[in-house]
C-alpha cells in the first residue's frame, strides 16, 4: 500500500501541489510572491490585462520568476468567445505557454461565466493547440460537452467568485468529479482552508484560491494554512474516508418480527 | 421602459427629500444588517440619522471593498484636450462667458502631453473636453484616440453627450469607459445652472447613459456635482440611475465619482456645503449598497481626505492632475476647469497608497479586448 500522496497531470505536465493560486488583490507584489512561495503552488494564474509587456521588467512577472512556478495566463475581461480567443493568442505569445485559463464573463458584476461562449471558445482553442482550463458553473452536462470539445481540465465554481462562501455547489461538484475524465479543479468561492480540505476530500484534483489568501491579514501564513489543508484533504481522500451513516440504528427495529 | 427618463418621471424630488430626512435609526440598522441591499437601503444609509453609524458603515465598506477589489487602487490621469465650450455653466471655469483665450490640443501637442503621463507611469487615461461641437467633435475624438491608443491600455472619455452612433464608433475605436455626470437631478435648478448651450437640455443629458449603454461601452461612470443641490437627494437619484442602468445594460461596469464644487475662474459659491463627514458617509453608502461599483476619488479632494479615504471604499484615484489643456507640458498656464486640491505627483501618491498597504495598479486592461475582428 502506498503511503505517499499521488501527483496528477494536466495534459503532459505533472503537478505535485494540488493548490493553484491567483495573483490579484494582493496589497503588494512582494506579499503576493511570499504567499505563493509559502503555498508551495506550482501553477499560478495571471490576468493578461494586468501585464505590461512593453516594459521588460513588468512589476508582477518579475515577482513570479521561480523555477517551480508555472504561469497560467487568464482571459479575464473577455466578454465573448471572439475576444477570449484573440486574448488567448496574445497570451500564448507573451507568456510562451499553451496553458490557458479561459474566463468569459459578460457579467462584470458577479463575473459569472458564460457557458455557451466558453464551450465555443474551448473548441476553437483546443484545435489551436491550447491546453484549455475553462472557468465554468458547476454544470455536469457542460463538463461532458467540454470534454468532447477537447478541454484539458474543468474549473467549476464552488460559489460566486470572491465570495468566500465555500462549496455551495457541492452536490453538482460531486457529480462532476464522479463523471469526469479530465482533472477537476474547483475554482472560486473557496474561503477557508477547511473549504479547500473539503474539496479535496470529495475528490477534486486541485483547488484554485485567490481572495481568501490575498486579502488575509497575513497572506503568507494563510497560504501555508491552505497548503496544509489541501494536503490533509487529499490524504484523507486517498486513505478513503469512512462513509457517513445516514441511518439511525433504531432501538426497536421494524423488521425484528422477521426473526421471531 | 425606453430610457431612464421614464422611470425618473415617476419620482418627485420633494417626496424623496422628505423621505430621506424621516428615516429612523431602526431602519438604518436594518439596512446595515442585510447581505444584499436595495435602493431603499441606500436611501436609509444616506439619511442624516445614518451619520450616527458612520464608523460601522466605514468598517463594512472597508471589508466589502477589500473582498471585491482586494488591496489595490487603480491609477489614472486626466488629459484635457480642449477648453473650448459653447455652454454657460455658472460653476465651471470653461463656461462660455469666461472671456479667456481658448485652447484645443493639436496632434503634436497631444503627443507631448502623452510623454509626460507615460513617464509618470500611467497606462489608464481619461480624455476631457468642454462642449464645442464644431471643432471638438467625434472626428476630433477619433483622431485623438488613434494617437493615444498606441500608448495607453485603457482610454476613458469625459466629453459632451453624443449620439448612440457616435458612442458605437468610440467603442470600436477602443474607448473603454464613458463618464457623463448629470451635475444635478433637480430639473428646475439644473436649468438655472445651465442657462445657455446644448447642455441646458436636461433630458438629453439624462438619457445619455442609455445611449452609452446601448452602444456597448464597457464601463459607464456617473456622478453629481456636489454643492449644486442637496447632496442626499441628488445622490439618491444618481443611485437610482445606476440601479436602472445596471439592470438594463448588465454587460457594462459602473463607476461613480464625487466631484465637490471647487474654486474656478469666475464661478459662484456652492449653494450647499458638503463636509468631509458627509462625503465619507456617501462613499460608504454607495459601497454597502453596491459592492461592485467602482469608486473614484479625484484630485479635487485635499491631501488629508484622499489619504484617509483609500481603505474606505475607494477603487480608483487620479494623481498629479492638470485640468487645463496642455497643462502637463505644452501650455502650463492655459485656462483650467477647476483648481485641483491635491497637487502631489503620481509617484508621491503611489508611495502613499503603498504605505496604506495597498498596491497601486497601473494596468488593468488590455487593448486586445477592444480588438474588433
Amino acid at each position: 500500500m502506498k503511503n505517499y500522496m499521488s501527483t496528477f497531470k494536466i495534459s503532459d505536465t505533472t503537478f505535485t501541489s494540488r493548490l493553484f493560486l491567483g495573483t490579484g488583490k494582493f496589497g503588494s507584489n512582494k506579499q503576493m510572491e511570499e504567499a505563493i512561495l509559502a503555498s508551495g503552488s506550482e501553477l499560478v494564474t495571471v490576468a493578461l490585462k494586468r501585464i505590461d509587456f512593453e516594459t521588460e521588467t513588468d512589476a508582477i512577472l518579475s515577482h513570479l520568476k521561480h523555477p517551480n512556478i508555472n504561469l497560467l495566463p487568464n482571459t479575464s475581461g473577455a466578454r465573448n468567445a471572439k475576444e477570449a480567443i484573440f486574448a488567448a493568442q496574445l497570451a500564448r505569445e507573451a507568456f510562451e505557454t499553451n496553458f490557458l485559463k479561459l474566463e468569459i464573463h459578460p457579467d462584470p458584476k458577479y463575473l459569472l461565466p458564460d457557458p455557451i461562449e466558453t464551450l465555443k471558445a474551448t473548441e476553437a482553442l483546443a484545435k489551436l493547440g491550447f491546453i484549455v482550463l475553462p472557468y465554468i458553473h458547476a454544470d455536469p452536462v457542460l463538463c461532458k460537452l467540454l470534454e468532447n470539445a477537447g478541454t484539458a481540465a474543468v474549473m467549476p465554481l464552488g460559489a460566486p467568485i470572491g465570495s468566500n462562501k465555500g462549496l455551495k455547489t457541492i452536490d453538482f461538484l460531486e457529480i462532476i468529479i464522479e463523471q469526469s475524465k479530465v482533472p477537476v479543479i474547483i475554482d472560486a468561492g473557496i474561503g477557508s482552508p477547511s473549504d479547500a480540505a473539503k474539496a479535496m476530500e470529495i475528490g477534486a484534483d486541485a483547488v484554485l484560491v485567490n481572495t481568501a489568501i490575498a486579502v488575509a491579514q497575513n497572506p503568507r501564513l494563510m497560504a501555508e494554512a491552505f497548503k496544509e489543508a489541501v494536503i490533509a484533504g487529499r490524504k484523507a481522500f486517498e486513505a478513503q474516508l469512512g462513509s457517513v451513516s445516514n441511518y439511525a440504528q433504531a432501538s426497536s427495529p421494524l423488521t425484528a418480527f422477521l426473526n421471531e | 421602459m425606453n430610457t431612464f427618463n421614464d422611470l425618473f418621471k415617476k419620482y418627485d424630488w420633494d417626496t424623496i427629500e422628505k423621505k430621506i430626512t424621516s428615516v429612523t435609526a431602526s431602519e438604518v440598522e436594518q439596512s446595515l444588517s442585510k447581505s444584499k441591499c436595495t435602493i431603499d437601503d441606500f436611501l436609509n444609509l444616506i439619511s442624516p440619522v445614518a451619520q450616527n453609524y458612520l464608523e460601522i458603515m466605514a468598517q463594512k465598506s472597508h471589508a466589502l471593498t477589500k473582498q471585491r477589489f482586494g488591496k489595490t487602487i487603480q491609477m489614472y490621469a486626466p488629459l484635457y484636450l480642449s477648453n473650448e465650450c459653447q455652454n454657460i455653466c455658472t460653476y465651471c471655469g470653461f463656461s462660455l462667458d469666461n472671456k479667456i483665450k481658448r485652447k484645443t490640443l493639436t496632434d503634436s501637442e497631444i503627443k507631448e502631453e502623452i510623454l509626460v503621463l507615460k513617464e509618470a507611469g500611467f497606462d489608464h487615461i481619461l480624455l476631457v473636453t468642454g462642449e464645442a461641437n464644431y471643432t471638438v467633435n467625434i472626428n476630433y475624438f477619433l483622431n485623438a484616440i488613434t494617437i493615444i491608443k498606441k500608448h495607453f491600455a485603457n482610454i476613458s472619455v469625459e466629453v459632451q453627450p453624443l449620439s448612440e452612433e457616435e458612442y458605437v464608433s468610440l467603442h470600436k475605436a477602443g474607448v473603454h469607459t464613458v463618464l457623463v455626470y448629470q451635475e444635478t437631478y433637480h430639473e428646475e435648478v439644473y436649468k438655472k445652472y445651465h442657462p445657455k448651450g446644448k447642455k441646458s437640455n436636461f433630458e438629453f443629458r439624462l438619457e445619455t447613459p442609455d445611449r452609452v449603454g446601448k452602444a456597448g461601452i464597457h464601463k459607464i461612470g456617473l456622478g453629481v456635482l456636489l454643492g449644486l443641490e442637496n447632496w442626499r437627494t441628488d445622490s439618491f437619484f444618481n443611485a437610482l440611475h445606476l440601479d436602472y442602468l445596471q439592470k438594463k445594460y448588465w454587460q457594462s461596469k459602473y463607476s461613480v465619482s464625487f466631484p465637490r464644487l471647487r474654486p474656478a475662474e469666475g464661478i459662484i459659491e456652492p449653494n450647499f456645503i458638503m463636509d468631509d463627514k458627509d462625503l465619507t458617509q456617501l462613499i460608504c453608502a454607495y459601497r454597502i449598497w453596491n459592492p461592485d461599483l467602482e469608486i473614484s476619488i479625484s484630485t479635487r479632494e485635499n491631501e488629508k481626505f484622499r489619504d484617509n479615504i483609500i481603505p474606505l471604499g475607494t477603487t480608483t484615484m487620479s494623481a498629479g492632475s492638470k485640468t487645463n489643456p496642455g497643462g502637463y507640458s505644452v501650455d502650463k498656464q492655459s485656462l483650467e476647469q477647476f483648481e485641483t486640491s491635491d497637487e502631489r505627483s503620481a509617484f508621491e501618491i503611489a508611495a502613499i497608497i503603498r504605505q496604506k498597504g495597498y498596491e497601486p495598479v497601473w494596468k488593468d486592461w488590455d487593448k486586445s479586448f477592444s480588438h474588433k475582428m
